[in-house]
């Protein structure tokens, strides 16, 4: 059941370009009802499989001479960030109701987009999945190059080169994965289980690691993401943020971490105290957690502040991968998810609510606009979501920087101070762009605006509040998403890294 | 009434009864103001009443918690959904259900988003209730840090011209606290695997907490101590902010003063009781082995706090910072009481007395504080009303004159903060200063200053506003009108009640109080 | 030597045979019939003639034909042979097909009869461990296309590219006859099988190197590899559509296949390594050294391109370069790869050549920027050209992905460990992510950039989009099924022991 999210996904991509009508609202209605359906599906199979382990969805022997499989499984982890994507997807939609350029090929785009990562996430073998993941490349791209704004033609080049970069590091991996197992096989189950000599598993990891961490905006690999993130439209800088750098962590996690557990363990010598990959990349994550604060406490874009806070909130993330420990690691994946709620959310306030308004995402600008007073729902959704964001108790992200925290007081106790100032950070830079774009100036009279604002659309306000209550259901009830997420961590697959007990 | 575990979940419906009044109050709308007003003074009215039929149902003599609810919540990681007050949280949950009817009614007069002004104080109050019913640090965390939201759009929206700044402030300062402890209380589940508070404590008193967190932490850059003192200066630090302790005291003047009146009766008398809840609740009983080890210079923190916000306080010339000066001050001793409860004792028998009286004196005083910071600010609230916004120390003088009334209810409420006997203010004070003199005589004889500096300035605010002569253009200033009459008085009359009458509260908390003092770790 | 059994050559030579009749009716019938209908007719009747011979050719290729090998090898018939055959006959049919539109010269039959002949070219030429079989019928090959490069008479940038291409064609022959009679002076055969086992040993003879560089050389300059590519993009942006066309892809397939037997089988004994501890002469290095040219220069200079059809020059070096690899590793698995790369490289070539030849018509020339706007005024071929530009890339799920991914597991499974061999997959997969840049350009002009304000429609005619979105489809189902000829390729490559 779960392989059809993929198929309708293209499925409806191809529909929707070869539909004779040229009615944007059955344009629309069509992209959301492939949406919607794709999410129906991702969310019967959550609750259906409740005891997170993996299950076969679909296996079918594809490239007999390279042993490569047609093989779809899914375990907490993955049905996890499913039903992210189909949440995200359906919110993606509402917010890109506005759009009618090139509409058709508009919601083509995206959907081909939404189908690919449902496909990476679903992948058990590890050549589909890469398959998946290229594939995600190109409707990037394009959703950018051509719906996006501020310097997009650019911004979306280098997305894509970063991107393709990152997949080439993967690939290598990959394929010397294959080679070395000499298996015949590219099940991601066998591979897992091939006993690599520790010296090949010390410079496959940080290859693939970092060839995922890429689009996971591993500092300081992460520059693509931020003007990516600004320049693209709305429901693309939310599937991007939203669902597309968590790509890049699943693959870290699911990919790099679980094939080469020995290329964590400590090379024997210490270099400036660091002493081990794992170290290098918890403290990579560590400096992109402030990095990301601290650049957007300074950014004048309203829409920068979000892409750097990204950044921040991956970081989080790749830290509690290397924490290496279960509350360390399943903290990551809710912050997987968390983040993917928030960074949609803030995007769609920012993109869809403010931008498309007001045609400036200039702090100093909006300022004088008043919009506490002109789109109340705007600021009240960007409150909300700045909350979340910063980790405010009772909503997504606190449950899952919680749990990452307590990871990394287990594994790097001496990180703590740095992650806790850039919490702080966090906090301040929510706040400064809240305070500058919302309820600045009170005190002067409002600038009235050339053109009257538009008024919040309904769609808007619907996806707004889907996303607002997902992030309070995550915050509120984890333990939904960590009772799949522990019996994934528990099953075979992760059994070298368990092992690894570093 | 019963004490089983998950008896009628009277807390459950308590938090949520201003939750459900600040939907009400928002889907109102903005239309009709003074039915919001009087809805939400309604749901404060009903919140006001239960507390009351709590506070009447509630056994004093009973050990440990009483009302609890207790349901697992997220088991993955043992956290578990637990209400329950003692004497200690009733009594918060008293003053927090006496401070916001009274801030609503100073709050009266603003015509800007009304709608949204309830509905913030009413979830306000509902953080503020949920922080004093938790037992379970994840529960609790999340109602601590969520009463800064409504708290900061009050003071930012409703704000006078300088409450940008002020809010933020506040809001950096709050939540940089916040981090630290909660990433002190991460370190403590890592190695206890719980974040239930009765848990822990029990682990800090028998000493075995802090050994289970260095093995576990294994951060071996720091002795065994080192880290003890790190995870408790953590947790320190987020209390010692909120109280506020000096020198973490900056973000409170600028806040109070350009908080609207209305905000700062509930900032000042109930979420300033958070952060000393905080300590007795948390901090003590988890770290009186580290506090007694930096008992000094917390002894000298709580005197610098006492005195120097007593001085400076002085030199104010804004009603509202003189009084928010004088709030430091007053919390000031609290601390000072809780350090010197912290001291070890080696089982002393006297001095064991000697720490439940300090311990009674600091309920008593986080009492009356609120209620007397509270109707001050309410205070200076209607004078705002009457006189445009004027609340400069200058500005006025004479005021007896025009404002008979006025003045003489204010004069009660000022003598009750300056600790006049037959007044609420005396009896915690006393009880705090005669418990930790034998503790810790020097810190205790220092303070005595702030005493005194208090005593000068809030005679001098009485002379210079109330006597003298009288500016012109304040002559036709209107007293008191019936209704606030009738709405104040209540309350002067509380103050009279609890200062003639302190039983009526000690006999509540003494029990608590008690088993407080001696459950602390004592060697 | 043994005598030459005319039957068994007759039997062997069928498919050559039969289209070089073909030809001969083709062009017959052009000349006495056709004269004066109109161009269109002429292709479309040369072409239908041309391509009932290429079939017929292609049915007595298919699995069951006769087997056998000349004189030990001077003509080849093998399962691996009637494959890369069958291939280069599709190509040329395609080919066929896309002139039909083209109204560059009257000399229809003419030019019918030179790709086919071209064609006959390649076939003995792959058909051949003979050196020189595989020279004189790479003659014939290259002779047939020095032609058909210059067929535009109309266009001096035409006769430039054939000038051009013939003065380095003839002294990259001359450096090749060079190399080929080094051999046979130091082997006294031209057979690859015995000039392999007379130059076996270390260390090398010099003469010997010299031959192999000399080899080298001359192949390089037929597929196009740096530093021996400066023909291909004068010829690429100067010749006819169809000649380009053909140019860049059946002339490619042949060459490389024949190259890599002539290295692999030629030269065995005599690869030499080229890791820095180890380095050793032979023709291993030589390669490495052309592959990194190949692929630096192709993929850095395309970049700056501003006509597609330089940019697909540059690219076919890069590609060259990437499928140089598969020679370094010279195993089983990696001919496979090879043969796998460079037809669905030739699929997604011509595609973008036969794209090429209807824009071209209505835009006037070959410029990126000239696209602009592509996806609205030709919604399918802009479909088409996404999918091959997409292909030529790497990404997946389309053919161009799966062949990289097979050729690099293939040059990593010999390596087993060689740092020499992973250091050059990562440069390659390095490179071929800058490749991504300039082709995402090409892209970029058709389906962001907003047309001109006057576009309109381009029509193109029904026949051509029927090609092209047949060669598209090819290219999407070879990736996402490669099966269907990868498991051919592999029996038949194993079946033939090569």
């Amino acid at each position: 059941m779960l392989a059809w999210t993929i198929y309708i996904s293209f499925l409806g991509a191809l529909v929707l370009l070869l539909l004779p009508s040229r009615s944007a609202a059955l344009v629309r209605v069509l992209a959301l009802t492939t949406t919607l359906v794709t999410f129906a599906i991702t969310l019967t199979a959550f609750l259906q499989h409740r005891s997170g382990e993996m299950f076969t969805v679909v296996d079918y022997p594809w490239i007999s001479s390279m042993g490569i499989h047609f093989s779809l499984k899914a375990d907490g982890i993955s049905l996890t960030l499913l039903l992210l994507t189909g949440v995200i997807g359906v919110c993606g939609v509402l917010f890109s109701w506005d759009v009618d350029h090139r509409i058709k090929e508009f919601f083509a785009f995206y959907l081909v987009l939404i189908g690919a990562v449902y496909g990476v996430f679903l992948s058990f073998d590890l050549f589909l999945l890469f398959v998946f993941y290229e594939i995600v490349v190109i409707p990037k791209y394009f959703l950018i190059a051509i719906w996006g704004s501020t310097r997009r033609e650019y911004a979306a080049m280098k997305l894509v080169l970063y991107s393709f970069i990152g997949s080439a590091m993967v690939l290598v991996g990959l394929i010397a994965a294959y080679v070395v197992a000499g298996s015949h096989s590219m099940s991601l189950g066998d591979l897992a289980g091939y006993p690599y000599p520790p010296h090949f598993q010390m410079w496959a990891f940080p290859l693939v690691f970092v060839g995922f961490g890429i689009l996971a905006g591993l500092w300081p690999f992460h520059t693509w993401a931020p003007t990516g993130h600004v320049a693209a439209p709305t429901a693309a800088s939310m599937l991007l943020a939203g669902v597309v750098m968590k790509l890049g962590a699943y693959g870290c996690l699911r990919v790099a971490m679980t094939l080469f557990p020995l290329g964590l363990a400590p090379w024997g010598f210490h270099v400036l105290g660091v002493g081990s990959w794992r170290d290098v990349f918890a403290v990579l994550a560590v400096i992109g957690i402030l990095y990301g604060a601290l650049v957007a406490l300074v950014q004048k874009d309203f829409k920068f502040v979000i892409g750097y806070s990204s950044i921040s909130h991956m970081g989080f993330i790749l830290l509690g991968l290397m924490t290496l420990n279960q509350i360390g690691l399943s903290g990551a994946v809710v912050q997987m998810v968390s983040h993917g709620i928030l960074a949609g959310l803030l995007f769609a306030v920012v993109g869809r609510m403010v931008y498309a308004r007001t045609h400036t995402r200039d702090l100093p600008a909006l300022g004088p606009m008043h919009l506490s007073k002109l789109l109340p729902f705007a600021a009240f959704t960007f409150v909300v979501a700045g909350m979340a964001s910063m980790g405010l108790p009772g909503f997504s992200g606190f449950a899952a920087e919680l749990m990452i925290l307590i990871g990394v007081w287990h594994s790097y106790p001496t990180l703590i101070l740095f992650v806790g100032i850039g919490l702080i950070a966090g906090v301040a830079y929510i706040w400064r762009a809240m305070q500058q774009a919302f309820f600045a100036g009170t005190s002067a009279p409002a600038l009235e605006p050339e053109h009257p604002l538009p008024p919040i659309t309904f769609p808007e306000k619907l996806g707004a509040g889907i996303l607002i209550c997902s992030s309070v259901i995550v915050g509120t009830f984890p333990q939904v998403f960590l009772s799949v997420i522990h019996p994934a961590l528990n099953s075979p697959l992760f059994q070298g890294l368990r092992k690894g007990g570093w | 009434m019963t004490q089983d575990m998950n008896s009628f979940p009277w807390l459950t419906i308590l938090t949520a009864v201003p939750l459900v009044g600040a939907l009400a109050v928002l889907a109102l709308g903005g239309r009709n103001k003074v039915l919001v007003r009087w809805t939400a003074l309604a749901f404060s009215a009903i919140s006001l009443l239960i507390t009351l039929i709590l506070w009447h149902s509630f056994n004093s003599a009973a050990d440990g918690f009483q009302f609890q609810e207790l349901h697992p919540w997220i088991p993955s990681l043992n956290v578990s959904y637990r209400l329950g007050i003692d004497g200690l949280g009733l009594l918060m949950l008293l003053l927090t259900a006496i401070v916001v009817p009274i801030g609503m009614l100073a709050s009266w007069q603003i015509e800007e988003r009304v709608p949204l002004y309830f509905a913030l104080v009413l979830t306000l109050q509902t953080c503020l209730v949920g922080t004093f019913t938790a037992l379970n640090f994840f529960h609790w965390f999340i109602f601590w840090e969520l009463a800064l939201i409504p708290a900061f759009f009050l003071v930012r929206l409703w704000g006078g011209s300088g409450s940008a700044k002020a809010a933020m402030q506040f809001l950096v300062y709050t939540m940089v606290g916040s981090v630290a402890m909660l990433l002190s209380f991460l370190a403590i589940f890592l190695s206890t695997n719980t974040f239930d508070f009765s848990e822990i404590a029990t682990m800090g008193q028998n000493g075995t907490l802090m050994p289970a967190v260095v093995a576990k932490l294994g951060w071996h850059l720091l002795t065994p101590e080192h880290v003890a003192l790190v995870i408790f200066f953590g947790a320190f630090l987020g209390f010692a902010v909120k109280v506020p302790l000096f020198p973490f005291h900056t973000w409170l003047p600028s806040t109070y003063a350009e908080a609207p009146s209305g905000t700062t009766v509930l900032l000042t008398g109930a979420m300033s009781k958070m952060g000393v809840y905080g300590f007795l609740r948390i901090l003590l009983p988890i770290f009186s082995p580290e506090m007694q080890k930096v008992l000094t210079l917390l002894l000298w923190l709580a005197v610098a706090t006492v005195v120097l916000s007593a001085y400076t306080a002085m030199a104010q010339k804004d009603l509202k910072r003189i009084f928010a000066y004088s709030s430091i001050n007053h919390l000031g001793y609290c601390l000072l009481a809780i350090f010197a409860v912290a001291k070890f004792t080696s089982g002393d028998a006297v001095l064991t007395t000697q720490k439940f009286a300090a311990m009674n004196g600091v309920f008593l005083q986080m009492f009356n504080h609120g209620l007397t910071a509270a109707t001050l600010f309410w205070f200076i609230a209607m004078l705002e009303k009457r006189t445009g916004g004027a609340r400069g120390l200058d500005d006025f003088g004479g005021l007896r004159k025009v404002i008979p009334v006025f003045t003489g209810l204010m004069g009660i409420a000022l003598f009750s903060s300056l600790g006049l006997p037959g007044l609420n203010g005396f009896i915690g004070e006393f009880l705090i200063f005669k418990g930790s003199f034998p503790l810790v005589t020097w810190a205790t004889s220092l303070s005595v200053i702030g005493l005194l500096i208090t005593a000068i300035f809030i005679l001098g605010v009485i002379q210079r506003v109330f006597s003298g002569p009288l500016k012109e253009k304040w002559g036709q200033l209107p007293d008191l009108s019936l209704g606030e009459r009738l709405t104040l008085v209540p309350v002067i009359g509380l103050m009279f009640a609890l200062g003639l009458y302190p039983q009526l509260i000690l006999g509540v908390v003494n029990h608590t109080a008690i088993q407080m003092a001696i459950h602390l770790r004592n060697f | 030597m043994n005598a030459i059994h005319y039957g068994q050559l007759l039997q062997l030579a069928w498919p050559e045979i039969i289209l070089t009749i073909a030809a001969l009716i083709a062009l017959a019938a052009d000349l006495l019939f056709l004269r004066r209908s109109p161009s269109h007719v002429r292709f479309l009747v040369a072409a239908s003639i041309a391509s009932i011979g290429c079939i017929a050719a292609i049915f007595k290729l298919l699995p069951g034909s006769s087997e056998g090998a000349l004189l030990g090898g001077v003509l080849l018939s093998n399962p691996a042979t009637h494959l890369v055959q069958i291939a280069l006959l599709v190509i040329a049919i395609l080919t066929l097909f896309l002139s039909v539109d083209s109204a560059f010269t009257d000399h229809v039959g003419e030019f019918v009869l030179l790709i086919l002949l071209a064609t006959t070219g390649m076939m003995f030429l792959v058909a051949s461990q003979d050196l020189l079989v595989i020279f004189i019928s790479l003659e014939l090959l290259s002779l047939s296309v020095y032609i058909l490069a210059g067929f535009d008479k109309r266009s001096p940038r035409s006769s430039e590219a054939a000038l051009k291409y013939f003065l380095f064609g003839g002294m990259s022959a001359a450096f090749m006859l060079f190399g080929f009679s080094l051999l046979y002076g130091f082997s006294n055969s031209t057979n690859l099988v015995q000039i392999a086992n007379a130059i076996h040993g270390v260390p090398l003879n010099p003469l010997v190197i010299l031959a192999i560089v000399t080899t080298v050389i001359g192949f390089g300059f037929k597929i196009a590899a740096a530093p021996f590519h400066f023909w291909a993009p004068d010829v690429y942006q100067g010749a006819p559509t169809p000649s380009a066309a053909f140019i860049a892809s059946g002339s490619k397939v042949a060459s490389f296949f024949i190259f890599f037997q002539v290295l692999v089988i030629g030269f065995a004994g005599a690869e030499g390594s080229a890791t820095l501890h180890h380095f050793q002469s032979g023709w291993v290095p030589v390669i490495v050294a052309v592959a990194v040219v190949s692929m630096l220069l192709g993929n850095l200079v395309a970049i700056t391109q501003t006509s597609l059809r330089r940019l697909l020059a540059y690219s076919a070096v890069a590609h060259a370069g990437y499928m140089l690899l598969a020679f370094v590793a010279h195993s089983e698995q990696s001919l496979a790869a090879l043969l796998y790369y460079v037809a669905t490289y030739a699929l997604a070539t011509l595609g973008i050549f036969g794209i090429l030849a209807v824009t071209e018509k209505h835009l006037g020339n070959d410029k990126i920027s000239g696209l602009a706007g592509l996806s609205r005024r030709a919604p399918f071929l802009s479909a088409c050209l996404f999918i091959f530009v997409l292909s030529l890339a790497g990404i997946p799920p389309l053919s161009g992905f799966f062949a990289k991914f097979l050729l690099f597991s293939a040059v990593l499974a010999v390596s087993s460990g060689s740092k020499l061999l992973i250091g050059l997959i990562i440069f390659a997969i390095g490179m071929s992510a800058v490749s991504l840049y300039y082709y995402l350009r090409v892209l970029k002009s058709a389906f962001v950039a907003d047309p001109p304000v006057d576009a309109a429609k381009v029509p193109a005619p029904v026949l051509m989009q029927l090609v092209i979105g047949l060669l598209a489809a090819g290219v999407v189902a070879l990736g996402c099924a490669p099966d269907l000829i990868l498991n051919q390729i592999l029996n038949v490559i194993h079946a033939s022991g090569l």
